[in-house]
């Protein structure tokens, strides 16, 4: 007992090192007085306070937070439905097709994605003038792939789900829609809250799929991080990164908490 | 406690111009080529407590759905208080339902899952608190009523899944094994409490179990099924001492039966040649039959009479080996080997603390009993 549980701690502390070292480093230069990102030069926060006169930076976050607001709630939407064709409406035709279709982008290439997407978007522009590529193209293009996370997450939530609470609801006087909102709604919320902020993130941090169906002018913070890192690493980069791994961090926590209070009861 | 003994007024299935309650005509549902129900046809009268008795999958479920409204009957028609319930949505039906798996709200507080169908009815506020206390009383939960599913024993959740159904008051209440969660002693509380809502609120009960015991209790009337047909009904009493069939003989209670060929069929008595009993048993009334019919004469344990000396006189008299005694308290079982190697039951009640005459293990006893004590079973 004594020595597995010494080798348990062991992997652990190597596996927490492995993730969140490179993290760590990071968080640690962007407090770095010095330009050189390898060499410390003292403690200051001037990159932070440099970062927040970058416009260019500024506006490629806000971008990218409305874009990834927006093709989360999306992809929140669709996936929903797609979970709920998919678990309830029994067999029918194109059921095997539609299973298929909805899990594809979990497993295609970004680049297969993106390229298909702008070509689907090129020959629509040209067939019926719309979307212009932009901010409107990357949120379809997120929601896309957004929506088959949520249809997965919400799926196995809804096939877990015992169906006599919903005829429970129904036999008591609850119409259809009552039933919905009432029942299965809260019933799958940690799925539809999980969901919505795993596309949340993905959209955030996708780079190869935005590059693909971006137009000019609509630059989201990864394309810009990416640029700025191939002409050299600056340590107002390191700033940036350590915000959001705040913020990601607070999302996360938080996204955990909300869950294990919805499933204290469980438990 | 069952109200099988309150004479004719209430046993309006016995008064051919009573109007039924529930009327279910030549129902069928059919899963694909698998048929779950088969051609149904029952009557319930109001205010009974009708008791569904039967093995597991046999039907018992399906049939509660069909009536609550989540199943479409493949075939057939229902009609409750006068109105037939084809293509009526559950929501609307007068019925409610106690599920098998109690289907509470997980995310709703007890009193929350009570008032729940009280909301939809939209009745006052002040209303609805009154009846889910009153209710949350009735089921001696009044202390949890804060509490979420989740925290609640087995025994609890049925209770509240219980409370919830009842606290509409619908015409019809639907009840899918209530109390198949509760222990031996709160069981037969609940069974109790049971008959005693059912009579005070003036609701029709359909009770599936498969609990005969249970449904012996609190039954007006039991409908045994097998295989998705209604084999039998009546009352507790009629089910137990004149089944119709083997399959209800031997899933009531426990029986001897015992093979054997008509040899002697008058108006008022029937012989039965039985070489599993090595003699001929002689049973007291006519059986419509022909002669020479392979039959099943069905015996109840505790019909049959036993001593170590040979009975003065006796109708039907048989000899074996004890070969096996449980004693349960109130009464022993006794396995007793006839000689020509058939196992026979008998129970005797043990009405001495300590009796030395009594029956014991390798004794050659004497069975016995006489013209009344059986049945002959030609299904
Ligand atoms: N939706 C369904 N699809 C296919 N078969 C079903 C369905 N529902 C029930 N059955 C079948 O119908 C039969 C009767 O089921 P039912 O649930 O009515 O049994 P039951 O008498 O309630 O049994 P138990 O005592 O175990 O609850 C079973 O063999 C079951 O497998
Ligand atoms: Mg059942």
């Amino acid at each position: 007992m004594q020595r597995k549980s010494r080798l348990v701690l062991i992997a652990a502390i190597l596996g927490f090192i492995f993730l969140y070292a490179p993290m760590v480093s990071l968080v640690i230069f962007s407090f770095n007085k010095s330009k050189l990102v390898t060499v410390w030069g003292g403690f200051s926060t001037k990159w932070y306070g440099e970062l927040f006169q970058n416009a260019q930076i500024l506006n490629a976050a806000g971008l990218s937070l409305r874009i990834a607001v927006i093709s989360a709630s999306l992809a929140l939407v669709i996936g929903t439905i797609a979970a709920f064709v998919l678990v309830r409406f029994g067999r029918f035709r194109g059921r095997n097709l539609l299973t298929g279709m909805i899990t594809s982008p979990l497993v295609m290439p970004d680049v297969i994605i993106g390229l298909s997407l702008l070509l689907m978007f090129v020959a629509m522009q040209n067939l019926i003038g719309w979307p212009n590529r932009g901010m409107t193209t990357i949120i379809i293009a997120h929601a896309t792939f957004g929506a088959a996370y949520v249809a997965v997450v919400v799926q196995s939530r809804l096939r877990d789900m015992d169906l006599s609470v919903e005829e429970a609801a129904a036999d008591l006087g609850a119409g259809a829609v009552r039933v919905f909102f009432d029942i299965t709604l809260p019933i799958i919320s940690p799925a539809l809250i999980s969901g919505w902020l795993l596309s949340f993130t993905l959209s955030m941090d996708d780079l190869v799929i935005t590059s693909f169906v971006s137009g000019p002018g609509s630059s989201t913070l990864p394309m810009v991080i990416f640029s700025k890192v191939r002409l050299g690493v600056s340590p107002d980069i390191n700033a940036l990164a350590t915000i959001i791994i705040l913020i990601v961090s607070v999302g996360v926590i938080g996204a955990a908490l909300a869950m294990r209070k919805k499933d204290m009861p469980h438990g | 406690m069952s109200q099988q003994e309150n004479g004719p007024v209430m046993r309006p299935w016995l008064d051919p111009d009573a109007v039924p309650f529930i009327r279910i005509r030549n129902i069928t549902k059919k899963f694909g080529a698998f048929t779950a129900v088969n051609n149904v046809t029952l009557d319930i009268y109001h205010n009974e407590l009708f008791c569904l008795l039967g093995g597991s999958g046999c039907g018992k479920s399906t049939l509660l759905r069909m009536l609550s409204g989540f199943e479409q009957p493949t075939d057939g028609s229902i009609e409750i208080d006068g109105q037939d319930m084809a293509g009526m949505s559950p929501c609307d039906r007068p019925t409610n339902m106690m599920f098998q798996s109690y289907a509470l709200f997980p995310h709703m507080s007890v009193e929350k899952n009570i008032a729940y169908g009280l909301k939809r009815d939209r009745l006052p506020r002040g209303e609805i608190a009154d009846r889910v206390a009153e209710i949350l009383k009735l089921v001696q939960l009044e202390e949890y009523g804060t509490r979420k599913p989740a925290q609640l024993s087995g025994g609890q959740r049925q209770r509240v899944a219980l409370a919830r159904s009842l606290v509409k008051k619908p015409k019809v209440l639907l009840l899918d094994e209530p109390l198949g969660a509760l222990d031996k002693k709160l069981r037969e509380e609940t069974q109790f409490e049971l008959v005693n809502i059912q009579e005070t609120l003036g609701v029709t009960f359909i009770v599936v179990t498969h609990d005969q015991e249970e449904a012996m209790s609190i039954s007006t009337r039991i409908g045994v099924m097998d295989q998705g047909k209604i084999i039998q009904v009546g009352e507790p009493r009629e089910i137990y001492e004149f089944p119709q069939s083997r399959f209800v003989a031997d899933f009531i209670g426990s029986v001897n039966m015992f093979e054997g060929q008509v040899i002697k069929d008058t108006q008022s008595k029937v012989v039965i040649h039985c070489p599993d009993a090595q003699m001929d048993i002689e049973v007291s009334h006519g059986v419509s039959c022909a002669s020479a019919q392979k039959v099943a004469f069905a015996i109840r344990p505790e019909k049959i009479q036993m001593s170590r000396t040979k009975p003065k006189k006796a109708l039907n008299l048989t000899r074996g080996v004890v070969q096996e005694i449980a004693y349960l308290g109130n009464l022993s079982i006794y396995h007793v080997v006839l000689d020509s190697g058939k196992a026979v039951r008998v129970t005797r009640p043990n009405l001495e603390r300590a009796d030395e005459h009594a029956v014991t293990w390798e004794d050659r006893v004497y069975l016995y009993w006489d013209g009344t004590a059986g049945v002959v079973l030609n299904t």
